[in-house]
């Protein structure tokens, strides 16, 4: 080639211009198909969704590739997401739409504890778009063998926001909403307005009542369940015409009947069952896929190793959340004091009797200040036995409440023996002390010892926990 | 008649922590078949150890047990009224609360 070394360099850098223009033109043309093409994507999921909804079961509602040619697959998944989800999409049965439904929806958790854990862990990591998490308790040491998604870094900090980093380290591409605060009628209606399907993850009767009727009020449909013990419950309220919580339970049961977790105990493995089966109904509503458990409720008795499905009633027409006469409203539903309708607290402080005139008590300071005196005197411990096999005090003995009735000459020995002028007598003057958990059923026994003749009883104040409290803080409490 | 009766929710507590009972329940004098209202008043005299309040409430369930007979809600079936016949399985429970 012909060489001029001057005119050469102008040539090429002509040359290098016009391409870098007709390059800044080409890219200009690519990200005008790129935003024409997010808007078609966009316009055909909202399409399909609405078909969905309209009609979950017309199998035509499928999708077709309708821009050929171009990258449209119209589920909306990016591919990062096509990989992460794969599992699912490889489901015949639940599929790529299944999975475009997910993302696109929102659920609300209420209650970050032994149902919730589970539960928030299986919605986040299988991509529902958008979660709500309710609670206002902080971790405790004794909350960690069954709320397996907080950890012991997290003792004394929220449980929110213990479970949101839990949900946003597992997937952090799913929207978590922190909802640091008791949920109550005041901030239920604003709250469940804005998801799709809630979780009941509570643990006592009043929230139960007032959850159900948000979701009435609101039309959500309510996944619900409970475990205690060793034993689970599970269905799907107000859900495409099926029954709520109040068709089922009109009437709230007597509080001697509800037992917590606290006072009954529970294997964590027990509710962690039943969170998991929550989250499996709530992306089965999420997703239109397979048949919710409603009308229907789920009995799991984990000793036996029995499920069991049955039928239960449907909507009630007298119902006076979801009854045909008497719809609930709003304006109603923000009037209902829960608290009064259950004969329940909504705090989880328990209960603190005063049944005894102030001379019939003792604090556990003032009993340990007469135990080292050398008082002689006989203490009462009325827990059940296998609560008194978890700790107890020196030289105390054991008579479950329930049983003091039978066992009274029991205590009568006992003071007859450490009386060293042998009066055979209820009177004598060896003291007798009564103690249990809290506090409040050496109350009731020492109401009845009186009753019966022992007139010197007296209750020691706060029980163990204030012993453990006061006294002495090595000594365990549970 | 033969029936199973079967306790859970914490209902087993006020018969001897027994879940499951399998007893044989004859109708009530005079009558041709055994309903549960016959079999309620017969639980609460024969297997119901303590607390009867617990399980009972007038000459029904109490607020918060569920029934079942034949894995079924006994509202579908008639509630007190539902007759019963041998071989059946009939479930009392207490809805739970905890979580
Ligand atoms: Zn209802």
């Amino acid at each position: 080639m012909e060489s001029d070394g001057g005119s050469d360099a102008y040539e090429i850098r002509q040359k290098i211009e016009t391409l870098k223009a007709s390059k800044n033109d080409i890219e200009r043309q690519i990200s005008a198909l790129d935003a024409q093409l997010q808007r078609i994507n966009n316009n055909e999921n909202n399409h399909i969704k609405t078909k969905e909804k309209v009609n979950s079961n017309d199998s035509s509602s499928s999708l077709t590739l309708e821009n050929n040619g171009s990258f449209d697959f119209g589920h909306g998944l990016a591919s990062d997401m096509i990989y992460r989800y794969s599992r699912q999409l490889l489901l015949p049965s639940f599929g790529v739409q299944g999975q475009a439904n997910l993302l696109k929806s929102s659920v609300l958790v209420i209650g970050a504890g032994g149902l919730g854990s589970p539960a928030l862990l299986y919605l986040a990591a299988c991509g529902v778009g958008r979660i709500g998490i309710v609670d206002h308790d902080v971790v405790e040491l004794n909350n960690l063998h069954r709320q397996i998604i907080h950890g012991e870094a997290y003792i004394g900090r929220s449980k929110v926001e213990s479970a949101a980093a839990a949900c946003r380290a597992i997937n952090s591409t799913v929207e978590i909403v922190e909802l640091k605060e008791a949920f109550r009628t005041t901030n239920a209606l604003d709250i469940v307005r804005k998801y799709d399907i809630v979780i009941d993850a509570t643990d006592n009767v009043p929230s139960r009542y007032m959850i159900n009727d948000c979701c009435v009020v609101l039309g959500k449909p309510l996944i619900s369940g409970a475990a205690l013990g060793l034993e689970g419950q599970l269905t799907v309220y107000n859900y495409n015409g099926g029954p709520c919580y109040r068709c089922l339970f009109p009437t709230p049961p007597p509080t001697t009947a509800c037992q917590r977790c606290a006072d009954s105990g529970v294997l964590g493995v027990v509710p962690g069952v039943i969170g998991c089966l929550q989250a499996l109904e709530a992306i089965k509503v999420a997703s239109y896929v397979g048949e919710p458990l409603s009308g229907r409720m789920l009995l799991f008795d984990a000793l036996a190793g029995r499920l069991r499905i049955v039928k239960i009633r449907g909507r009630s027409l007298q119902c006076e959340a979801c009854g045909e006469n008497e719809a609930l409203t709003e304006e109603q539903f923000r009037e209902i004091d829960y608290e009064i309708f259950t004969q329940t607290s909504l705090s989880t402080v328990p209960l603190k009797l005063n049944l005894l005139p102030v001379g019939s008590r003792i604090s556990s300071k003032e009993y340990r200040e007469r135990v080292v005196k050398g008082e002689v005197h006989v203490l009462v411990d009325v827990r059940p036995a296998h609560h008194y096999k978890i700790v107890s005090l020196p030289k105390s003995i054991n008579i479950p409440l329930p049983s003091l009735e039978a066992r009274l000459p029991e205590i009568t020995s006992a003071l007859v023996n450490k009386d060293d002028s042998k009066n055979a007598s209820i009177d004598s003057n060896v003291s007798l002390y009564v103690i249990c958990r809290r506090g409040n059923d050496s109350q009731r026994a020492v109401q009845y010892l009186h009753k019966m003749g022992f007139s010197s009883a007296k209750d020691i104040i706060g029980g163990l926990e204030s012993w453990a409290h006061d006294v002495d803080p090595n000594f365990p409490t549970y | 008649m033969k029936l199973t009766l079967e306790f859970g929710g914490g209902l087993e507590l006020l018969c001897d922590s027994v879940k499951i009972h399998h007893v044989s329940v004859e109708p009530q004098d005079g009558e041709q078949k055994l309903t549960m209202k016959h079999l309620l008043s017969w639980v609460r005299t024969n297997l119901i150890k303590e607390r009867p309040e617990m399980f009972m409430k007038g000459d029904s369930v109490r607020p918060g047990v569920l029934v079942l007979v034949n894995d079924c809600d006994w509202e579908l079936s008639g509630q007190l009224d539902t007759s019963l016949e041998d071989k059946d399985v009939v479930v009392f429970i207490s809805t739970l609360h905890g979580g």
